[in-house]
């Protein structure tokens, strides 16, 4: 499990975030993105970060109302079921489950694949779905 | 409205008051966007022989409708004011994500007047507005300021900071944001400084409406494949803009030595090629961007390492090549101390190369400029006299005002080679062998900035030297390269990489579901043009031809050596340049806009005034 991203070679530009927002929610708006871009420019190391869910299922364990399940190694939350608690939020080992005050459920990864196709660099490849040929638009 | 999001957020620091106005049709209809809104608010807001620094000067930050959205680098924030560097309307844009934050928080634009009782900075946070005390971060740097805000508010939030030049009113102070991004042209960081705002902090969660959303997605999809797919691509992500500088040297356009030649012995230890092997440690793209041009280098000097976003090929050129330093490590180096005191690179590489010029040909002594050694290719002497010029120290306090003002002090030969236009220095193309490139600079709205006709490759393409039927060509890209700071999208992909201005056109409907063609975008930055034109001549009642004249040097001394050697253009040849300028643009023998010419791009009211103060007939 777990996804592989050269972080080192991302180079903030978000376009990823925005992708992702537009593909999941239909609108321009990178903060209902499941990925996020975070600078450390003011670091020693000087580059960023790609925070996104590697599917590890943890959350599933924690969800107090069974809303988040793993679906062909992907994990799905369940909006119908979700009540928005936080708890997996909070919990999150990468702190890849995103909030936003317009959606009534977390936003994670769910491996849609469409930021790969986009990502300038192309290090999102990991994210693209696994067991099937990539889907057109 | 599609593509915007909705409102102008108005500030009066002088009152501490904060509202937001709701984004009228009238605006977008007739000035697009960015550099466009500015120019609207800077004629209709500043009065008349208004103080740069004064409180009725207004700084109007805005982007742009592509500002934000999926497409390639709409990342462009435009800000303009009265520039104190010239008098004149002034605008300078600037990457990163500051753009896509603004809108994101609800805001098109800020105009922002007044001035602040104490250091301020302005805090947005979706509709939550603040002026907040910023205290404890005058006197600061411009990347320290970004970082310390950074920590108290959070990754999230973008900034956009000025330094200590700001705050002592250097006249080409810059703004910086991301780091190492700066709007460094025209002093508009000068203009925040005065208004004792130190910083803009932007965050917000909304999206930006779309009208079409599939059809963004169709042509944006198309229009990145068409980008990723380029082998260009990925020598633009390596070497970013540096590569240019040894293009620029070998068509003998590379500011040498105060533009004293425009060809460059050493230009080898200032490539792109040696950059990226020496101190480049990481790519940095503005938002939306697949060219990354950003490049993030180490440099050390006098025994400290600092990091810093650049060279890029303007700063090279002008505080490289221009000053004579001899590695981009000092380049690096130079550009970090410009950055952090605030000021602009290109006007700082101008300043210090003139002041270099003026010691090693005698015209000032040591006394004249506090004893310092001020040799080309002297790193010690450029850092010594960026944080003079930053503290109005001793010589710093005339360097301040750029070489316009100094050279009204170190008298007529220091004047002969003060490189700029209006009071702007000129950016990084000598153009002796390029009289297009040289029409453009003298007619740049601004000052001598490339950005509004880079034509230097029409001259190219059609002959060097070749004056007639030059005019024509600078008016069409005074028109279409600005239309990228209206729309808020950055133009090096068309530009660069040769991607079709087609996708630009297919893009604006629908993402704003309007119908105006390309042709009537075009047209409305000709009435922008003419608006900031008609600024300038509401402002000086003998504002005319001889504020579109280039310094002497170049009519006067032919290009010295390199590719280009005895290239050499006549006051004559400058004057059929502008005679063809002026009929192309319908203005007056003067270069005054004729009223038909105002009237005709629904600049009425503007006619009437410059009529009624007897400024056009």
């Amino acid at each position: 499990m777990g996804v592989n991203i050269d972080v080192l070679r991302c180079t903030g530009c978000k376009l990823c975030q925005v992708v992702c927002s537009v593909a999941n929610f239909r609108e321009n708006n990178p903060k209902k993105a499941a990925i996020k871009i975070v600078s450390k420019l003011f670091t020693e190391e000087v580059r960023y970060d790609v925070i996104v869910c590697d599917q590890c299922g943890e959350c599933i364990e924690v969800c107090p109302f069974d809303a988040i399940s793993m679906v062909s190694g992907v994990v799905i939350i369940d909006p119908d079921i979700c009540t928005n608690c936080g708890i997996c939020v909070d919990m999150c080992p990468r702190g890849a489950m995103f909030t936003h005050p317009e959606v009534d459920h977390p936003i994670k990864c769910i491996m849609c694949g469409e930021c790969t196709k986009y990502c300038p660099r192309g290090i999102l490849d990991d994210l693209a779905p696994h067991d099937e040929e990539e889907v057109d638009e | 409205m599609y593509g915007y999001a909705g409102s102008i957020l108005r500030v009066d620091l002088s009152s501490g008051k904060t509202w937001p106005e709701p984004l009228t049709e009238d605006l977008v209809h007739n000035y697009i966007g960015g550099r466009g809104f500015g120019a609207y608010y800077v004629y209709k807001e500043v009065p008349p022989g208004a103080d740069p620094y004064g409180p009725d000067n207004v700084l109007v930050i805005a982007s742009g409708p592509f500002a934000g959205l999926f497409l390639p680098s709409g990342a462009k924030t435009s800000i303009s004011a009265k520039s104190p560097a010239t008098g004149l309307y002034g605008d300078s844009n600037i990457g990163g994500h500051l753009a896509a934050e603004l809108k994101y928080s609800g805001v098109d634009a800020i105009v922002i007047r007044g001035k602040a009782e104490a250091p301020s900075y302005l805090f947005i946070d979706d509709d939550r507005v603040e002026i907040r005390n910023a205290e404890h971060l005058w006197g600061l740097g411009s990347i320290k300021t970004e970082e310390i805000l950074k920590e108290e508010l959070g990754d999230e939030f973008q900034i956009a900071t000025v330094g200590p030049a700001a705050e002592t009113g250097v006249v080409f102070a810059c703004i910086n944001h991301d780091f190492g991004r700066q709007a460094g042209r025209c002093g508009m960081g000068a203009v925040m400084g005065s208004k004792n705002l130190k910083a803009i902090a932007v965050r917000g969660t909304k999206g930006v409406p779309v009208a079409d959303i599939d059809g963004l997605k169709k042509v944006s999809s198309a229009a990145f494949r068409e980008l990723l797919e380029d082998p260009a691509l990925k020598i633009w992500q390596d070497l970013g803009l540096a590569q240019v500088t040894t293009w620029s040297n070998s068509i003998g356009a590379l500011p040498t030595r105060n533009f004293h030649e425009n060809f460059y012995e050493d230009v080898d230890g200032l490539s792109g090629e040696i950059m990226r092997e020496t101190i480049v440690v990481r790519d940095k793209a503005c938002f939306a961007c697949p060219m990354a041009t950003g490049k993030v280098c180490k440099a050390s000097f006098r025994g400290k390492t600092v990091l810093v976003e650049g060279p890029e090929y303007e700063t090279t050129a002008l505080i490289g090549s221009n000053c004579a330093l001899s590695s981009i490590e000092e380049v690096a180096y130079a550009n970090y101390v410009c950055d952090e005191l605030g000021l602009d690179t290109i006007s700082t590489g101008n300043v210090v190369g003139f002041a270099m010029e003026c010691f090693e040909k005698g015209i000032i002594n040591k006394e004249d400029i506090d004893g310092i050694e001020a040799r080309f290719g002297s790193l010690d002497a450029f850092c010594d006299l960026a944080y003079k010029i930053a503290a109005k120290e001793g010589v710093g306090e005339l360097l301040a005002q750029g070489v316009a003002g100094a050279a009204k002090v170190w008298g007529d030969e220091s004047d002969r080679i003060a490189i700029h236009v209006k009071g702007l220095e000129w950016s990084g193309y000598e153009s002796r062998g390029a009289p297009s490139m040289m029409l453009a600079y003298m007619t740049c709205d601004i000052g001598a900035h490339h950005n509004r006709a880079w034509s230097i490759t029409h001259d190219i393409e059609v002959g060097r030297d070749i004056i007639e039927g030059k005019a024509a060509k600078v008016v069409e890209f005074q028109h279409v390269r600005p239309l990228f700071d209206c729309i808020g999208v950055c133009r090096l992909q068309w530009v660069e990489m040769g991607f079709p201005l087609e996708y630009y056109a297919k893009l604006y409907p629908v993402i704003t579901g309007r119908n105006d063609s390309w042709e009537d975008l075009l047209v409305k930055c000709e009435r922008i043009w003419n608006l900031t034109r008609s600024f300038a001549v509401r402002e000086r009642e003998d504002f005319g031809r001889k504020d579109d004249w280039p310094p002497r040097r170049f009519y006067e001394e032919p290009v010295p050596d390199g590719p280009v050697a005895g290239s050499h253009i006549t006051e004559d040849d400058l004057n059929v340049l502008l005679d063809e300028y002026y009929e192309a643009r319908g203005w007056d023998v003067n270069g005054r806009p004729k009223s038909e010419t105002l009237e005709r791009l629904g600049l009425k009211d503007v006619a009437i005034e410059l009529r009624k103060m007897g400024r056009i007939s």
